[in-house]
């Protein structure tokens, strides 16, 4: 009866930086790959994101920060949805993010974390293959 | 029915935290319908416990109208009241990809974090009609939950999307100045479902002109003959004696009424808000809320019977081993598809009910 499970994504802009072109193109591509994208506009306090992510019931939340506040900005992130019973919410994204923090965000537990010049491909893949192994039926 | 069909103990975790009030589990319901997972049925008659009450309100109207930013500002008055609002904003799913991008809640910031306030989006995931398969079950369940007020959203629409009108109490139709070349075509549909009637972005030279050609529309529907209008070319002429027209109104019932707004700067909304009312006193009063009522639960009876028979019998092993049997005797010619399909509808009411 019930077909395949569609991938529901939240494209997120959190913090105070205004370059949305990244996180427009990352929405688009998602939803040409087949993903039900819900995207929030510009200046997403983290509190509001994961308002957004509950309600909306989403499988991964994907955030793009150029801001240079990704060390705040991520695990805070993480750290509410664990606070709102939703852990299971894959927490990926991407920006301007130097190395050593790539490894330290990734070790926190947050998703990969794709930088400038990443093919859509690349984690429109990475996507669908955490959603293969992780997502829970709802 | 019986409960012990939820197929998995989580659904029945989520359930009870559906009872116990938690948004969480509300909103993982709703995934729980809108994916018609296995035993969603059962889960549905589980949490329908409860009497509806819920005010619904529709919004619809062409793309780009502003029914995000109006549901952002009606919800923002209706909290404002001591109101629990639950928002359900439809967006298209694309036809080649599946994939759906839903953008509504970008009007919505101002209200995206307050308890008092739910928001979903949903994708019509190849539903035609301006919403999507599961769209009223959704409204059933989130009225359920407790929302003194539900803001629905249906898709941009054009010609054909008038689910909405069977889905809610109090249909807003939203339209801005440019819409006045589209409104002839729109006209038969939008007219028939309308009870309030928008024109948004009203800073927008043609507003003042859409205001009046819609009110003429309705006019003309409802046997009103251009009162307060001049002929071709002619000057406006103000109504002043409204007995006669008000005397019209009581035989007519309910006429549409047409209000600018200004979702930007907040113009209008209040004397929106005071129609939404008035229209609710209207059909409680006049016993009209009533039959729309009972009309959405007769129709979702018999959506819901269609959906169980149509399953049922694409599952039933009597149907289908016939079905393999008789393709080939049409093949040959002595048979057609309709002696076929008669003869598997009769076999599975009697074999499989």
């Amino acid at each position: 009866m019930s077909e395949e499970r569609r991938v529901r994504v939240l494209v997120a802009k959190p913090g105070l930086d205004g370059h949305d072109r990244g996180a427009k193109v990352i929405a688009s591509a998602f939803r040409d790959a087949g993903f039900e994208v819900i995207y929030t506009g510009l200046h997403q306090t983290p509190e509001m994101i994961v308002s957004a992510a509950v309600q909306e019931d989403v499988d991964v939340v994907a955030m793009s920060v150029l801001s240079g506040a990704h060390m705040t900005l991520f695990p805070r992130v993480k750290e509410l949805l664990g606070q709102a019973g939703a852990d299971n919410v894959l927490v990926t994204g991407g920006g301007i993010i130097p190395k050593d923090d790539v490894k330290e965000l990734e070790d926190m537990g947050i998703g990969r974390l794709f930088g400038p010049g990443t093919s859509t491909k690349e984690s429109i893949a990475y996507v669908k293959e955490w959603f293969a192994i992780h997502a829970v039926s709802r | 029915m019986d409960e012990s069909r939820l197929t998995s103990t989580s659904m029945n975790e989520v359930l009870e935290r559906f009872k116990a009030g938690k948004p969480a589990a509300l909103s993982r319901g709703i995934s729980i319908v809108e994916n018609q997972r296995d035993g969603f049925e059962a889960f549905l008659h589980a949490a329908m416990q409860t009497k509806l009450q819920g005010r619904r309100i529709g919004l619809t109207g062409p793309p780009g109208a502003g029914k995000s930013s109006l549901v952002a500002l009606l919800t923002e008055f209706y909290i404002s009241q001591g109101e629990r609002v639950g928002v359900l904003a439809v967006d298209p799913t694309s036809p080649q990809t599946g994939g759906a991008l839903l953008g509504d809640r970008i009007r919505m910031n101002d209200i995206a974090i307050d308890e008092n306030v739910f928001i979903r989006s949903m994708a019509t995931r190849g539903s035609l009609g301006g919403l999507a398969a599961t769209t009223k079950e959704i409204l059933d369940l989130m009225d359920c939950f407790g929302f003194d007020r539900l803001l629905a959203e249906t898709v941009g629409v054009g010609q054909t999307e008038f689910e909405i009108a069977r889905a809610v109490d109090t249909v807003v139709v939203v339209l801005v100045p440019e819409s006045g070349d589209s409104i002839q075509a729109m006209k038969a549909g939008l007219m028939e479902i309308a009870d309030i009637f928008i024109v948004n972005k009203a800073d927008r030279p043609g507003s003042d002109k859409l205001v009046k050609e819609v009110r003429q529309a309705i006019h003309l529907r409802s046997g009103h003959n251009f009162k307060g209008f001049a002929g071709h070319h002619g000057p406006v002429i103000e109504v002043h004696d409204t007995a006669e027209l008000n005397e019209l109104d009581d035989e007519l019932g309910w006429e549409p009424l047409v209000l600018k707004t200004n979702a930007l700067t907040g113009e209008g909304i209040q004397e929106l808000t005071q129609a939404i009312e008035s229209h609710e006193e209207w059909i409680q009063g006049s016993g009209e809320l009533q039959k729309r009522r009972k009309l959405r639960t007769e129709v979702r009876i018999r959506e819901v019977m269609h959906r169980e028979l149509v399953n049922r019998s694409i599952a039933s092993r009597t149907v289908n081993k016939i079905l393999t049997k008789r393709v080939e005797a049409v093949l040959s010619g002595h048979a057609t598809p309709y002696s076929v399909a008669m003869e598997l509808v009769d076999q599975f009411l009697e074999k499989d009910q």
